[in-house]
């Protein structure tokens, strides 16, 4: 357990260093994250050994969002005034984003003769 | 014996109190979300944010002393994004079969979110720091916040237009895809998992589990390339 939190913590430590020794500009643990994958792939024992804390975090994902979120309250003006428009953008772009994913995804796996018919 | 007034002012400038409130907060926005027979619009996090805004609001606590104490609970975001190769990694067979389409609905499905959202808003007169933490909205929270920190926006703003998208992915999504008459369970996911992030993934879990694994893959993907595009995408509206 300790393990692999050092070794999650350890992934995104290299992540930081990578991402701001070389300027990227993702975030440092994303970078964490594509290295872990890599990790996985390259050595399928350390996912055995890994995947049962990663989801172990991930369950209650949610809960991390509290404290940030909490923040809003100290931004109230400038939700106040930006409010309406921000409702706005968050749901035309949120329908459109999910139109415009689900019909390109259809449309390309016709294209490559992929109904999808085994997991319809 | 100690009145309780010295108590409390001991209390509220330590950890202890709020990382507790925190957890606590969270504890009645899940039970709340459970007793709604899980609708999406009774979200856990939206019922602590308003619980824990509440009481700070009747004690006059000061955002930042709130944070000292929850920012056990914040710092576990960078944590959590990493772990996220953990879902991808188990869900890698779908990806190879589906390599095509889901490459495709994920460049689209995300310049989409960006740049609709984008230019919605700038469109309504938003600018400045609020737009740019605007960009980021329809990534997952951990990585949300990094990218705002990065394009100069406000993290506490995009983490509630972050929870705002995810219920909103998850409200519209079923009734949008029927009316859109797609039945393909892959697509329906992929699509809600990069516009809505972790939300729409739970509420693609519930629906159907191929729809939600793929969700799980779309939010990955979009995590990485939303951190790679939103700063040029953004700069087309400043």
């Amino acid at each position: 357990m300790i393990l692999n939190i050092a070794i999650i913590l350890g992934f995104q430590l290299a992540g930081e260093v990578l991402a701001r020794a070389l300027a990227l500009p993702v975030p440092g643990p994303v970078i964490g994250m594509a290295l872990l994958l890599a990790g996985f792939l390259i050595q399928p024992k350390l996912a055995e050994r890994v995947l049962p804390t990663s989801q172990g975090i991930l369950k209650h994902l949610s809960l991390l969002f509290v404290p940030a979120g909490v923040g809003v309250i100290s931004h109230a003006e400038a939700l106040g005034q930006s409010g309406p428009a921000l409702l706005a953008a968050l749901v035309g772009s949120t329908v459109l984003a999910l139109a415009a994913g689900a019909l390109t995804f259809v449309g390309l796996a016709r294209l490559i003769g992929d109904g999808g018919k085994d997991s319809a | 014996m100690t009145e309780f007034p010295e108590i409390w002012s001991y209390l509220r400038e330590g950890p202890l109190l709020w990382l507790t409130a925190t957890l606590v907060a969270y504890l009645l926005g899940d039970a709340a979300y459970r007793a709604s027979g899980q609708n999406p619009v009774v979200n856990p996090v939206l019922v602590a944010m308003l619980v824990l805004a509440g009481v700070l609001w009747a004690t006059a606590t000061p955002y930042g002393t709130y944070f000292e104490g929850a920012q056990f609970v914040h710092f576990m975001l960078g944590p959590a994004t990493v772990a996220l190769a953990g879902p991808l990694y188990a869900n890698l067979h779908h990806v190879r079969r589906a390599l095509l389409p889901m490459a495709g609905a994920l460049i689209v499905g995300s310049v989409t979110a960006v740049a609709s959202a984008l230019w919605i808003a700038s469109a309504l007169g938003v600018e400045g720091a609020t737009l740019a933490s605007l960009a980021p909205k329809s990534t997952t929270a951990p990585v949300a916040i990094g990218i705002a920190e990065q394009l100069g926006g406000l993290p506490t703003l995009t983490a509630a237009l972050v929870i705002l998208t995810g219920i909103i992915g998850a409200v519209v999504v079923t009734p949008l895809m029927n009316a859109l008459r797609i039945t393909d369970w892959r697509a329906r996911g992929f699509a809600v998992g990069t516009a809505a992030h972790g939300i729409g993934t739970a509420r693609a879990f519930q629906v159907n589990e191929t729809a939600g694994a793929f969700a799980g893959i779309g939010m990955g993907l979009n995590a990485l390339l939303t951190a790679l595009i939103a700063p040029y995408v953004l700069g087309l509206f400043q």
